[in-house]
């Protein structure tokens, strides 16, 4: 999703010379090709993302578009009192770019896994959030928001090849994607996490089971209305992300069917309690924070036979 | 008022208002407030080119110590940019003027208010012109304190990596913070060598002096290829000389015979 970021980021700033890209010393092999293209507006500030936060408001009062790139955790949660008092209280058309949401950077440890900010950037109103789940949704999302009045951030997977079935490449912002048909329940996912849904509605079918799949990909404006419309035609809602269970669309779903009388059980799939000294690759922590494909059927199957099943932190480690 | 019946900016002028404001409201920050007097007097009668609060090409101003916002705001009425009206608003239920500036108002450039920041925006400011080859140039009005900001630091070494000259930052140096004095909380001495050492112009000035002041920013070569630093050494609570170096009127207000007391000393250094 870096790349195809970037590789658009360059088409739009042949066109308009107001996009500036900064980074926090971060982006090797990636975005050498926009630095190489335009070296009067690409700026390594240093290991410095608060000032980068801070100089990027003086620079979009000033008419610019700075596009600032770092590692999720570190762009979002360590420059958020910044970002707060300067792009979003100022309404400026700063681009915060998080790569590597949640346990992308898996045996890097716990300093950078991304779980807290599709919960924080959520509430603040005044920045819109993208959360692109494949390489051709972080193209359409980026055409479709770039030149926005206000604030964005985008959230990027780490990942560069993966496709999502059934996205096409479409984004709508504020609205979602119904990515695949069935009845029995409906998966509400976000972001590259999706991969491991649909693997998971594959195998489910294979059981028997019809999972619909529904792709949330924006905040604020959030895809209210259109999720009301589901959650009202099926009795169990499993929501996954990479992210804590706290914040992120498992909340957003939550509060939906909380205030909308809507009888829908929901199951939130994300990282509740974290584990700190327990590493490993994206794909075994996804397995053991219960958001892998297999978890994922797990969990389904249990939730409609109605157990009375917890993926408790004992379920996830002490199994063989 | 001069002859054609304006107000004038003087730093008489600005104090008689923090010390009405401030009794009116009974709020604190009266001492933070006095002693960047005469700094705005000198940018707001002298220094700063603005033509108009919406002019893309004028001079930036940053008050990155914005609980010293009502100087900003009684220079502002001085300006003609509040009216008698919004002045007496300061802090009240629903007006504009709080304690800290917001960019909504007129002649705010970026809000302030959590310290630390006001340099990295005015950094972003002055980048900006140099990216546009535009002409303005970024005023940044720091507190002493504010340098205990990690931040601070981060914005000094990117315009010093940038030779960003077009960046004038004035230190108010009263030596004195919320909570106790600066050599007893986080010693910022020696100040100026710091900022040397980091790649900055440095000056030193006294900051009750206008003429200095004035005289140091004119004197400033917007091509010289670092930014500027004017560290101004001022009393806190300047004018007001039960405040002047009290750590108690950082957010004390005054009773009605402080503030009769205050009235009459001011007038001493008009």
């Amino acid at each position: 999703m870096r790349n195809i970021f970037i590789e658009t980021l360059i088409k739009l700033a042949e066109k308009d010379n107001r996009i500036l890209l900064l980074t926090a010393d971060l982006g090797y092999t990636v975005i050498e090709p926009f630095a190489e293209k335009f070296p009067q507006r690409f700026f390594n500030v240093g290991v410095a993302e608060q000032n980068m936060v801070g100089m990027s408001t003086g620079l979009a009062q000033a008419g610019f578009i700075p596009f600032l790139y770092s590692i999720n955790n570190f762009v979002s949660i360590r420059p958020y009192e910044f970002i707060r008092n300067g792009p979003i209280l100022h309404q400026l058309p700063v681009r915060i770019i998080g790569v590597g949401g949640g346990f992308d950077y898996g045996s890097a440890g716990v300093t950078h896994y991304g779980l807290e900010d599709i919960g924080l950037m959520r509430l603040q109103k005044g920045i819109g959030v993208v959360v692109p789940a494949d390489r051709n949704q972080t193209q359409a999302a980026l055409l479709k928001t770039w030149d926005l009045p206000g604030p964005v951030y985008y959230r990027l997977g780490k990942g560069n090849k993966n496709s999502i079935d059934g996205l096409n490449g479409r984004f709508d912002f504020g609205g979602l994607q119904h990515i695949r048909q069935g009845n029995d329940f409906v998966f509400i996912s976000i972001g590259s996490i999706t991969q491991e849904v649909v693997s998971a509605a594959d195998q489910l079918e294979q059981k028997g089971i019809s999972a619909s799949i529904v792709v949330v990909s924006s905040f604020n404006p959030s895809p209210t209305t259109d999720l009301i419309k589901i959650l009202k035609k099926f009795p169990l809602a499993i929501t996954v992300e990479d992210h804590y269970v706290t914040g992120g669309v498992g909340s957003f779903v939550a509060e939906v069917v909380a205030e909308n009388n809507i009888s829908c059980q929901i199951k939130r799939c994300a990282v509740d309690t974290l584990i700190p000294n327990v590493t490993g690759s994206r794909e075994f922590m996804n397995s053991h924070y219960g958001i892998s494909a297999a978890k994922l059927v797990e969990i389904a199957w249990h939730c409609l036979r109605n157990d009375k099943f917890t993926l408790s932190k004992a379920d996830l480690f002490l199994e063989k | 008022m001069n002859v054609l019946g304006e107000k004038t900016i003087t730093s008489y002028n600005i104090r008689k208002i923090i010390l009405e404001q401030s009794k009116r409201a009974n709020v604190g920050h009266i001492g933070s407030a006095l002693s960047i007097v005469d700094i705005i007097a000198v940018l707001y009668e002298n220094i700063l080119s603005i033509a108009y609060p919406e002019d893309l090409e004028r001079d930036r101003f940053v008050l990155s110590k914005g609980h010293a916002a009502l100087a900003l705001y009684a220079a502002f009425f001085l300006k003609g940019w509040l009216t008698q009206k919004e002045l007496d608003s300061y802090c009240a239920d629903g007006g504009c003027l709080g304690v800290h500036p917001e960019h909504f108002l007129k002649g705010v450039d970026f809000s302030t208010g959590s310290l630390g920041q006001g340099l990295s925006m005015g950094a972003g400011a002055a980048l900006a012109a140099s990216i546009k080859k535009s002409s303005y140039r970024t005023f940044v009005l720091m507190s002493d304190a504010e340098c205990n900001e990690g931040s601070v630091w981060e914005a000094i070494m990117f315009a010093a990596q940038h030779k960003l000259s077009n960046l004038i930052v004035i230190i108010d140096y009263n030596r004195q913070q919320a909570f106790g004095y600066t050599k007893d909380v986080l010693n910022l001495d020696p100040l100026n060598k710091r900022w040397e050492a980091f790649g900055w112009d440095v000056r030193q000035v006294d900051g009750h002096d206008v003429s200095e002041i004035m005289r140091t920013i004119q004197g400033l070569s917007l091509q010289s290829g670092s930014p500027h630093v004017i560290i101004a050494n001022t009393i806190f609570g300047k004018g007001v000389s039960y405040m002047e170096n009290k750590i108690k009127w950082h957010y004390w207000p005054m009773s009605d015979q402080e503030y009769q007391l205050a009235l009459q000393e001011i007038k001493a250094v008009k």
